[in-house]
């Protein structure tokens, strides 16, 4: 945890929370904070329990075990990471706008032309394509005007100037409203520069720390070079253990221990147990 | 009123009120997909009705109870997940008809007009009935526009809904209240073997000239209307039964409803909303 982000403003907070769901635990052991102005980014492969943590977290899903604490009052603008309107739902992306709470036509008019899709305010959603319906998501948290924005792979579907730009409109988003941000990426090895917390994901939280420090690293310029230092920066480690449905834990070796030791994690810092 | 005195006034007057109704909840069941369970619970009514008359109740309470219990129950078999949705829905779906139908004649104390509950009996409504049909339709309507923002937002996403404080779970419950309501209306107007075509045929209609989902409900409730005074005036004139009639007139509209609009002169343009 960032020193500049205190424990008692965190906008959601996750004590040690665990999900279980038919016989198994999809995540365990999760504990992070998402503060106002504060940009967390969870990665991991796929099945690690980004999108569980992020449920929880919402209040989509509630914990079997642990703690699950958000701001009273607390608004959220949410964007799915699954979207698929049923044709039968005729659907304009003005309407989408006005899903969950109403806006007047100036306030939609600026959210669509913020992310670039003024154009296709009276399109249906259906007939959108995997970026514009992203954007148009987008939007549509934005005007909620939410003290946290939740992102599941915001660029899902988006080519590698649009993933660009969207990043960045994240980043504008933060400065300009100060909302909280959690992103899920959908890439294990890249996330956003301006991530404040990065939280690696296989099952439980892996390991936590800043991307710069990771950006900074020869590691880093050996994979990706100078290309996305401007708005993209990697947090690369590896995993070398798994997550048994019991909780425990089965090392690379071949040991199974009660607990995972990550002290081969560069950038990070301490879990405060 | 005078016009109340002929008994096809009365039934013309009882099946638009319901046209109106149906219009918008059809296009929930259609939009959620929900057909077969809507059939489900229209099914259950025959057993409502049969359990009515064991325990001297209300026929009304008696259909609501069961409809709703059948929802209920599907709901906690599907968390079991031992068996798919519809294999469920298949069971619970004829079961209860199965079951009211054997209790029905076991009971040779009642007389019970069972065609009528099958397929309805519009032209037998009473001013009694017609006053229901208004009351409930308009408290059904009622909650529908109350309830409308979140109903929507949870039929387009679940968990989006979930996160922004739209309560989704209420919303299923909301419509499945409903459903059964409508359900208690309908039976001396369709029957409740009907029912479900009258929810889905001018949802299904209404889809292809609507642009946003409120135009959809209007739309449906209007050529609800038009169905139910176009089948009355057929059954009037072929002398067919009423309710079979009127979901003969949706299904007529329905299939005009199919022919490319181009056929009609208009411009050669897609159906769907293009983008630039």
């Amino acid at each position: 945890m960032s020193e500049q982000f205190s424990t008692q403003n965190a906008l959601v907070h996750l004590d040690n929370v665990g999900v279980y769901r038919d016989g198994k635990w999809l995540v365990r052991g999760v504990t992070f904070d998402v503060h106002p102005q504060e940009i967390v980014t969870l990665i991991g492969p796929n099945g690690s329990g980004k999108s569980t943590s992020v449920k929880a977290a919402l209040g989509v899903l509630s914990p079997t075990e642990g703690q699950v604490v958000r701001q009273s009052d607390l608004q959220v603008g949410y964007v799915p990471q699954k979207f698929a309107l049923d044709w039968t739902l005729p659907m304009p992306v003005k309407r989408l706008m006005n899903l969950t709470q109403k806006h007047s036509h100036a306030e939609i008019e600026r959210a669509l032309e913020l992310v670039g899709i003024a154009h296709l305010k009276s399109s249906n959603v259906q007939s959108l394509s995997g970026g514009e319906t992203q954007r148009a998501l987008l939007a549509r948290a934005l005007l909620m005007q939410p003290d946290l924005l939740v992102l599941d792979e915001p660029v899902q579907g988006v080519d590698f100037a649009g993933e660009i730009a969207l990043y960045d409109l994240i980043k504008t988003i933060r400065d300009e409203t100060g909302c909280g941000i959690l992103l899920i990426s959908h890439d294990l090895h890249v996330v956003m520069a301006q991530t404040d917390t990065v939280i690696c994901m296989n099952g439980h939280v892996c390991c936590r720390g800043t991307p710069k420090l990771v950006a900074e690293s020869d590691e880093y310029r050996r994979l990706f070079g100078a290309r996305a230092a401007q708005s993209l920066a990697v947090y690369e480690h590896d995993h070398d253990h798994t997550h048994l449905p019991d909780g425990r834990v089965l090392h690379a070796d071949g040991s199974i221990h009660e607990h995972c030791d990550h002290s081969h994690d560069a950038p990070r810092e301490k879990e405060p147990h | 009123m005078a016009i109340f005195d002929d008994f096809f006034m009365r039934a013309l007057v009882a099946g638009i009120g319901f046209a109106l109704v149906t219009g918008p909840l059809g296009c929930f069941i259609v939009w959620r997909r929900m057909a077969y369970f809507g059939d489900t619970m229209a099914h259950s009514a025959l057993l409502g009705v049969a359990l009515s008359f064991v325990f001297n109740l209300n026929l009304m309470v008696g259909v609501i109870a069961v409809a709703l219990m059948v929802s209920v129950a599907l709901l906690v078999l599907e968390k079991r997940q031992s068996l798919s949705a519809d294999a469920l829905l298949g069971i619970l779906s004829h079961s209860t008809l199965a079951l009211g139908l054997v209790i029905v004649s076991i009971m040779s104390s009642v007389r019970i007009d069972l065609m009528g509950l099958l397929f309805g009996d519009i032209l037998a409504v009473t001013t009694a009935d017609i006053q229901m049909v208004y009351g409930l339709g308009a408290i059904v309507l009622a909650v529908l526009i109350f309830f409308w923002r979140p109903l929507v937002a949870a039929t387009v996403n679940v968990e989006l809904a979930q996160a922004e404080n739209m309560k989704p779970q209420r919303s299923r419950f909301v419509l499945m209240i409903l459903l059964a309501l409508l359900i208690a209306i309908a039976m001396k107007i369709v029957g409740i073997l009907l029912i479900t075509a009258l929810l889905i045929i001018p949802a299904a209609t209404a889809r292809r000239f609507a642009l946003t989902p409120e135009i959809m409900a209007v739309l449906a409730s209007v050529l609800g209307v038009v169905a139910v005074i176009g089948g009355l005036y057929g059954s009037l004139h072929y002398d067919t039964p009423s309710g079979p009639s009127i979901v003969v007139a949706a299904l007529v509209i329905f299939l005009i409803s199919l022919v490319p609009k181009n056929l009609f002169g208009a411009k050669n343009q897609p159906v769907e909303a293009r983008h630039d």
